[in-house]
């Protein structure tokens, strides 16, 4: 069996016939294409070679009884419940651990076997407690179910021996319940841990009837468990369950729905009891994640109920004022009469929008929309804007379409994974788990990243083969040193090059990194890493086989963000790493609707579709379906629209989900500008950062409550399904949040004319070529589709660029390397870098708002000892981070993940202020900030910095104004 | 808007395009990029730096390409 490949989750498994998706097969699915048969039971049945017979007993139909196999885990054969007969062979075998071959007669019904079965059972039930009817899992249990389907009636040892009844819960995760008693030592969990998550954080300790689940040494919140639930996922009994369903008992139905956090894209079944959520747990027919889950997505969804939700539409004349909640249709008609005052007296220039990616592909079209066809200007921007507009812009530019060019699934058939700039144990979990197991298997890894982040070598099994610690801001260097060594070691795919790319454009490229100033001898110093290092790594990625790049913000968020993302895209063409599986250009997008939001144009150049404003034909399309004339000249981006307002220009801001206070550079220029504007409208599920100095606030629906699509980090379009009524009823009706766009362009004297998100979709795909086979009936048949879907790939495109790419040639751009102007000096010696971490998302409004914070309940300064040693700084101890935009006060950690002279935080929490030191600093092709580089001084402080106190006040009386007690609106 | 902030921008489209080894193609290349991108505003207020106040601080292809091609 050894060279047969099994798919434990990374294969569609909707082309195989007879497939229920509904079913536990037991045992993954073989890929083998050879077909062996046999007869079990008397019924002949053809599977391919190296399934078990246990899967190919439940493929024809026949259960044969399991407790420690399902499809998800390789089979463990401890159980014994599944054992069969085989004419012609000895013994039992177990059907999970056996695998088919070609005319043997297997029986899995015999009287034997149900002797055998019964016995095994009557075991494990003589130490389980006998209290079904009150267990949490009843009715939802594999042991139930077994002792039913083999018959046990009695327990002939009686329940006075020794046992592990007495065991005590291990209640320490805020999530999930361990209740060793109703253990089985199946090892689901333990294997879940390792195969599908990658943690190993469980083991099975001690021997024979010692033996027994344990997480770490102490309890599960304190080993090494990352509670993304798999184990929970696996076990058959009681043992690891969701307190929510011990709480409520055991959900009624179920809908199938998309998370509302990162770009991974996970497809769930929210769980219900009416219109209560029970559990979400992880779709096994997802097509990005088959079945798996993060901590996030599976169980930080409690924020959509929280108390600190805004359900009511809220209206005040200045920020100096406490809000005034009033009906739906005052706050609409205030909002709109604003807006129309401010167009009088400014010009509809000085107004604009910007949406986020946690908006649903409809509501970001409908706000786009709204500002392109009713403000009639296209100041309309996304939060894409400070993080992957340089990918956007990049790649449009090499290969001709704004998306990366593979699967998930891709990375199963990678040999070289190089990451740059992204954390994906952190900031993309399930993907994580996904390219963790390619690892396992022997993928090489190459991590450019100035911190040694987890996969370096802080994940059991895994170790960088080359960490590329560059300084921060050198990625073009890096970039161009790789280059280099696959330019003048002969290592360029010529052949692929000379069909797929335009061959002028290589010249000029391959001519200017073969420069000797771009040799990886030339630039160690600049980038800090050994000239060495730098050429084994190229030269594995030129010729280590399937090659694949994966970025993240730490490509996009910098003075040469989209440089570097032409870079990439020059590397992967030199080397012929596109245009197949395993390959590929793989931007990390950081929100779930990263790609979506972009697609949907909602930026301030583009329509939806990434057609230029300036293009006459989009033009004339758009202006005939929405009846207005459009303006063809490119509107304000983010920080064009900040700066303008700082001036008095720009006075009027609809902000859809996004929370620009917290999540863009240089807080205090923000603010200033937001104070300077006359009409800010904020709709959101909560009173954000944004929101306190906001004139108009419309409460939003959550994920839960509405309907639409995500578009993920691979281009897949998954449906988001609302399963409760939204919470911002007021007056008997409450609105999804393309509703209240609706509703206030129809004040505006607009009608959207939409009956449901689908109507929605339905015109984006009218308008949009690479959208035109979407359509939501088409999401309810295949779960997912990638774009572009259209009539030549009816149900969507895994893999782009396949025979050419989608600009035609490839074009190669010269990227030479600039240094940031944010350059350390005596006043300003460290470079502060940001990043992520697992339990937290974004600006953390979503996660802080739930029992996440058990795991980071504070932002925290990474630092070097060396660094903290000179300045007198010990672990956990307050230290001031000054910049030339601003200062704030973390407090340190010491560590050795991050290189001497560099610091690192997180933005989760807004008293943080990490944003407060990041400067305005920001990409040259796209103003995407340089949230990655600021130069910075620390120092030991006794006291939060003055933004902070100022922070504090103002945000307490914000509070207030809201009739929130600042006090009660911490977190519960 | 802030001059100032027009003026670095525009340099480091410059900077992009500094190692075209065709000058006229960067100039080009440099006004394509801010007439896609720049809204009409801050491209006008750009032009008229360059033609008033001889595009002090501009790099000098930059000053070029905005005073031959730039659509304002």
């Amino acid at each position: 069996m050894d060279d047969i490949k099994y798919n434990t989750s990374h294969q569609p498994e909707h082309s195989r016939t007879n497939y229920d998706d509904q079913l536990d097969y037991g045992t993954p699915a073989s890929l083998s294409s050879k077909q062996v048969t046999l007869s079990i039971d008397d019924r002949e049945i053809s599977v391919p070679e190296g399934t078990s017979i246990m899967r190919a007993s439940i493929m024809a139909g026949i259960n044969v009884p399991k407790l420690c196999a399902t499809d998800s885990l390789e089979p463990f054969g401890s159980c014994r419940l599944c054992v069969v007969e085989i004419e012609g062979r000895r013994g039992y075998p177990a059907s999970c651990t056996t695998p088919v071959a070609d005319g043997i007669k297997v029986h899995t019904q015999t009287a034997k076997l149900a002797d055998i079965r019964r016995g095994t059972m009557e075991l494990y039930i003589s130490d389980h407690p006998l209290d079904c009817l009150t267990c949490a899992t009843n009715g939802d249990c594999e042991l139930q179910d077994m002792a039913g389907a083999v018959g046990l009636r009695e327990v002939r040892y009686g329940y006075d021996g020794e046992n592990h009844l007495k065991s005590v819960k291990d209640e320490s995760n805020p999530y999930f319940s361990f209740d060793p008693s109703k253990c089985i030592v199946c090892s689901r969990c333990v294997r879940a841990c390792e195969e599908t998550q990658g943690t190993f954080a469980l083991t099975i300790s001690g021997r024979g009837f010692e033996s027994k689940v344990a997480a770490g040494v102490t309890n599960f919140l304190d080993s090494e468990c990352v509670s993304c639930g798999a184990c929970v996922q696996a076990c058959p009994t009681a043992t690891l369950i969701e307190k929510t369903v011990i709480d409520h008992g055991v959900p009624e139905h179920s809908v199938t729905t998309t998370c509302a956090y990162c770009g991974v894209g996970c497809s769930f079944n929210a769980e219900m009891k009416g219109e209560e959520v029970i559990r979400m747990v992880p779709n096994k027919n997802g097509g990005a994640n088959h079945g798996h889950s993060c901590v996030k997505g599976r169980f930080a969804w409690g924020y959509a109920t929280h108390q600190d939700r805004i359900t009511t539409p809220m209206i005040r004349k200045s920020i100096k004022d406490e809000w005034q909640s009033v009906s739906w249709e005052e706050a609409i008609n205030y909002a709109a009469s604003e807006i129309k005052r401010i167009e009088a007296k400014y010009g509809r220039d000085a107004m604009g929008g910007i949406t986020s990616s946690r908006c649903t592909n409809e509501e970001v079209y409908v706000t786009q929309k709204l500002v392109r066809a009713v403000f009639g200007t296209n100041n309309v921007d996304t939060c894409a804007r400070v993080c992957h507009s340089p990918t956007g812009y990049g790649l449009k530019q090499t290969i001709g379409e704004s998306a990366g060019t593979q699967t998930f699934d891709s990375v199963m058939k990678s040999d070289v994974i190089m990451i740059i700039g992204a954390n994906p144990t952190d900031g993309h979990p399930v993907f994580a788990s996904q390219m963790k197991r390619r690892l396992r298997e022997g993928a090489k890894l190459i991590i450019a990243d100035p911190r040694a982040i987890d996969l370096v070598e802080n994940s059991p099994h895994i170790r960088a083969d080359y960490h590329l610690n560059l300084r921060p801001g050198t990625n073009v260097a890096l970039i161009s040193a790789l280059a280099h060594v696959v330019v003048t070691e002969g290592l360029v795919k010529e052949d692929f090059v000379k069909e797929r790319c335009e061959w002028d454009s290589f010249v000029l490229w391959r001519d200017f990194v073969a420069k000797p100033e771009n040799s990886p001898e030339a630039l160690a110093d600049e980038l800090g890493v050994d000239a060495k290092k730098i050429r084994e790594a190229a030269r594995l990625f030129a010729t280590g086989g399937n090659a694949a790049i994966y970025y993240g913000l730490g490509v996009t968020e910098h003075s040469q963000g989209s440089t570097t993302v032409m870079g990439i895209a020059n590397l992967a063409m030199a080397t012929g790493n596109v245009g197949r599986e395993g390959v590929g250009i793989n931007p990390l997008r950081g929100q779930n609707n990263v790609q979506g939001s972009c697609d949907m144009g909602s930026m301030p150049h583009e329509y939806p579709g990434y057609r230029h404003v300036s293009d006459p034909a989009a033009k004339a399309l758009f202006e005939a379906a929405w009846g207005r004339p459009l303006s063809d000249e490119p509107g304000l981006r983010i920080p064009n629209m900040l700066d303008l307002a700082s001036e008095g220009r720009f006075k009027a801001l609809y902000c859809v989900g996004e929370d620009i206070v917290q999540s863009d550079p240089n807080t205090q220029h923000v603010t200033h500008a937001l104070e300077n504007m006359e009409c800010v409208i904020v709709q959101d599920l909560f009173l954000n950062e944004t929101a306190m100095y906001a004139h108009v606030f419309f409460p939003g629906a959550s994920f839960l409550e509405k309907s639409g699509t995500f578009t993920n980090a691979e281009r897949r379009i998954s449906p988001v399904r609302r399963v409760m009524a939204p919470k911002n009823n007021v007056g008997g009706q409450g609105y999804e949040d393309w509703e209240i766009t609706a509703m206030l362009a129809q004040a505006l004297g607009y009608k959207m004319d939409y009956q449901h998100a689908s109507d929605i979709m339905d015109e984006i795909a009218a308008l949009t070529p690479t959208f035109k086979g979407v359509s939501f009936a088409k999401l309810d048949q295949l779960g997912s589709i990638q774009w572009p879907c259209n009539d030549d790939y009816p149900t969507g495109t895994p893999t782009m660029h396949i025979d050419a790419f989608v600009r035609g040639k490839g074009k190669f751009f010269i990227t030479k390397y600039v240094p940031t102007t944010e350059r350390v000096n005596a006043k300003y010696p460290l470079i502060l870098t940001t990043g992520r971490i697992l339990s937290q998302y974004n600006v953390g409004a979503q996660t802080r708002r739930t029992k996440n914070i058990a795991w980071h309940h504070e932002d925290v300064v990474e630092i070097h000892p060396h660094d903290a040693t000179e300045r007198g700084i010990k672990d956990g101890d307050w230290i001031g981070i000054t910049s030339r935009a601003g200062e704030t006060v973390l407090r340190a950690q010491l560590t050795e993940r991050v290189q001497a002279g560099v610091i690192y935080t997180t933005f989760h929490h807004p008293e943080s202020g990490a944003n407060v030191i990041t400067t305005d600093n920001s990409d040259w092709a796209t103003n995407c900030p340089e949230f990655k580089v600021t130069a910075v001084q620390v120092s030991r402080v006794n006291q939060l910095s003055d933004w902070q106190l100022h922070y504090k006040t103002f945000s307490e009386a914000q509070l207030a104004f809201a009739g929130r007690d600042a006090e009660a609106a911490k977190i519960d | 808007m802030d001059i100032q902030r027009l003026i670095t921008m525009a340099n480091q489209i410059g900077d992009f395009y500094e190692s075209y080894p065709d000058p006229a193609q960067a100039e080009q290349g440099i006004a394509e990029h801010i007439n896609r991108f720049w809204a009409l505003a801050m491209r006008q207020q750009i032009a008229q730096y360059v033609g008033q106040q001889a595009g002090v601080g501009l790099h000098v292809p930059v000053q070029k390409a905005i005073a031959a091609h730039l659509k304002i």
